[in-house]
């Protein structure tokens, strides 16, 4: 069975779709990129499948062993975290909070699972450091830690790599790599890469521009289905440069 | 130096001095504990602009010749606390708009119906203290008294045991959501304890001062601390100490205490600044 199941899915804001009809399912284990133009729905279908907005229609599942609550986030940073007076243990550990239930305080058990979610991004030198401070980089490391601390089993990322610089958007490629190699984390990514989501992804989720449909497969039927279209493109302006010649 | 004790220590016997102190540091304390998240969630003038709402509604109390007006400037604020921070980082007004909106529109109509329907002479004289809070402090009751002291046990209580969930809805009401955590219950606790709070510290204190309550401590304890807790910490003891010292200067010099305590707030952020501005300096 699948970890997610998205079934005629529609998602949008306050009753006007941006996505309808959508299908697609993730099992344990893959690592599917969500690509398409801005405008054609990303960041609104992440928001649905974590809960943040309701389904306009259909019905999103989650299975195989995976509680809705239970999906690590990363989310783009906000204007007002860029300026927080928060140090990196405060944030990453506030990324057990879930697990907390109904007691105030976190105890060992969640500070544990905190330190080793640092160990593992590679920050414990800035544990005690303000947030405000570290590069955009490090910035990332620490909200992928907390969502660490949310989950064992599938992370959502909503561009994790914009505004990094090329050795940083490296590092983070590769820490997310690891992280679904290593761990087997199901990893959801948002991206406007191109290349990186040809490299990297099992499955391709291409959304098409207002609604205009979407592509859903592995990432050698994307190759394909791309080789051929682009393929299509270049037929018609060889058929069209043809006709300009014979006029 | 022994002249000032001396004379402090003179004034201190009049209740009405004790009292003013006690409920001034009170209100500080619980202020300042919310006005590290309000800063950090972009709603600095809410302090403000929830005074200016109960100023409106304390009007229409008046002219509607209401004996008890406190139910009705309370369940009023309170409403307007919530819908204004319940829209939070995903409204179609943004907050800061949302509170100039409410701010300015409760100023008029209160003055308005004020002006019209006011038996009072001195209808200026009112609108000023109302404001300003010219010396209300320092005629505070008994009941005045023991009503601060339970609401600031009640105020620190519920911040210390929900610490832990208000940095997360302040930092990320997105993440906290996607995890469980009840982030629109969290928003409404906040919006309800800054009413309250704004209410109770209206008739104590003057609409100025608690905004100035809210808005420096935080604004001084971010400039030197880098971590949500010491940021909180030292963002209370700085307001307990800015409005102990205010109240006293202000005794001691026969000025406005509203004002004063301003006054002090703004020189422990000027302080607060260059002491920030030297840490980092020494580090690079």
């Amino acid at each position: 069975m699948a970890q997610l199941i998205c079934r005629n899915l529609a998602v949008g804001y306050d009753g006007h779709p941006v996505l309808e009809n959508l299908n697609f399912q993730v099992r344990a284990g893959e690592y599917l990129t969500i690509i398409g133009e801005n405008g054609a729905g990303k960041s609104t279908l992440m928001k649905t499948i974590l809960g943040l907005l309701p389904p306009l229609n259909g019905e999103i599942i989650t299975g195989d062993g995976l509680r809705s609550d239970e999906i690590g986030y990363l989310p783009q940073q906000t204007e007002v975290q860029r300026d927080f007076p928060a140090s990196v243990w405060e944030i990453v550990l506030s990324g057990c909070q879930g697990r907390c239930g109904h007691h105030f305080f976190y105890g060992k058990q969640e500070k544990d699972i905190a330190r080793r979610a640092i160990e593992q991004m590679e920050i414990g030198a800035l544990i005690s450091r303000c947030y405000r401070e570290l590069s955009g980089g490090q910035q990332q490391r620490v909200l992928l830690a907390r969502a660490l601390c949310a989950t064992r089993k599938m992370l959502l990322m909503d561009e994790p790599v914009a505004g990094l610089d090329p050795k940083a958007t490296a590092d983070m490629y590769h820490i997310i790599g690891k992280l679904n190699h290593e761990k087997g984390i199901t990893i959801l990514m948002i991206t406007h890469d191109l290349e990186a989501a040809d490299r990297y992804a099992t499955h391709v989720l291409k959304l098409g521009s207002h609604g205009t449909g979407f592509f859903y497969g592995t990432r050698e039927e994307y190759r394909r289905m791309h080789a051929e279209s682009s393929g299509i493109q270049q037929g018609k302006s060889r058929k069209e440069a043809q006709n300009e010649t014979c006029d | 130096m022994k002249h000032v004790i001396d004379q402090l220590s003179a004034y201190w016997q009049y209740p009405f001095v004790q009292h003013a102190v006690v409920v001034g540091v009170l209100i500080a304390l619980c202020s300042s504990l919310l006005g590290v998240t309000l800063v950090l969630k972009r709603f600095s003038y809410i302090g403000d602009g929830l005074s200016h709402v109960a100023f409106g509604a304390m009007s229409v109390a008046i002219v509607m010749k209401l004996t008890n007006r406190m139910p009705l400037i309370l369940t009023v604020t309170v409403i307007s606390a919530v819908l204004l921070l319940r829209t939070g980082q995903n409204a179609r007004i943004k907050g800061d708009a949302a509170i100039a909106m409410i701010s300015v529109g409760a100023l008029a109509m209160g003055y308005l119906l004020m002006n019209v329907f006011s038996a009072s002479a001195n209808v200026s004289g009112d609108v000023c203290s109302t404001l300003f809070g010219s010396t209300s402090i320092l005629t505070l009751t008994q009941e005045d008294v023991v009503l601060c002291v339970v609401m600031s046990v009640i105020v620190v209580a519920l911040y210390v045991f929900c610490y832990n969930r208000i940095f997360a809805v302040t930092f990320d009401e997105n993440f906290a959501r996607a995890v469980g955590t009840r982030v629109d219950f969290y928003n409404f606790l906040i919006a309800v304890v800054i009413a309250c709070v704004i209410v109770l510290a209206m008739n104590l204190v003057g609409s100025l001062l608690i905004s100035a309550l809210v808005i420096f401590p935080a604004l001084s304890a971010m400039r030197m601390f880098k971590s949500f807790r010491s940021v909180t910490i030292c963002a209370a003891l700085l307001s307990v100490i800015c409005s102990l010292l205010g109240i006293l200067a202000s005794i001691l010099a026969g000025t406005p205490v509203g004002s004063t305590i301003v006054l002090v707030q703004m020189a422990a952020f000027g302080i607060s600044y260059l002491a920030g501005a030297l840490r980092t300096g020494v580090r690079r």
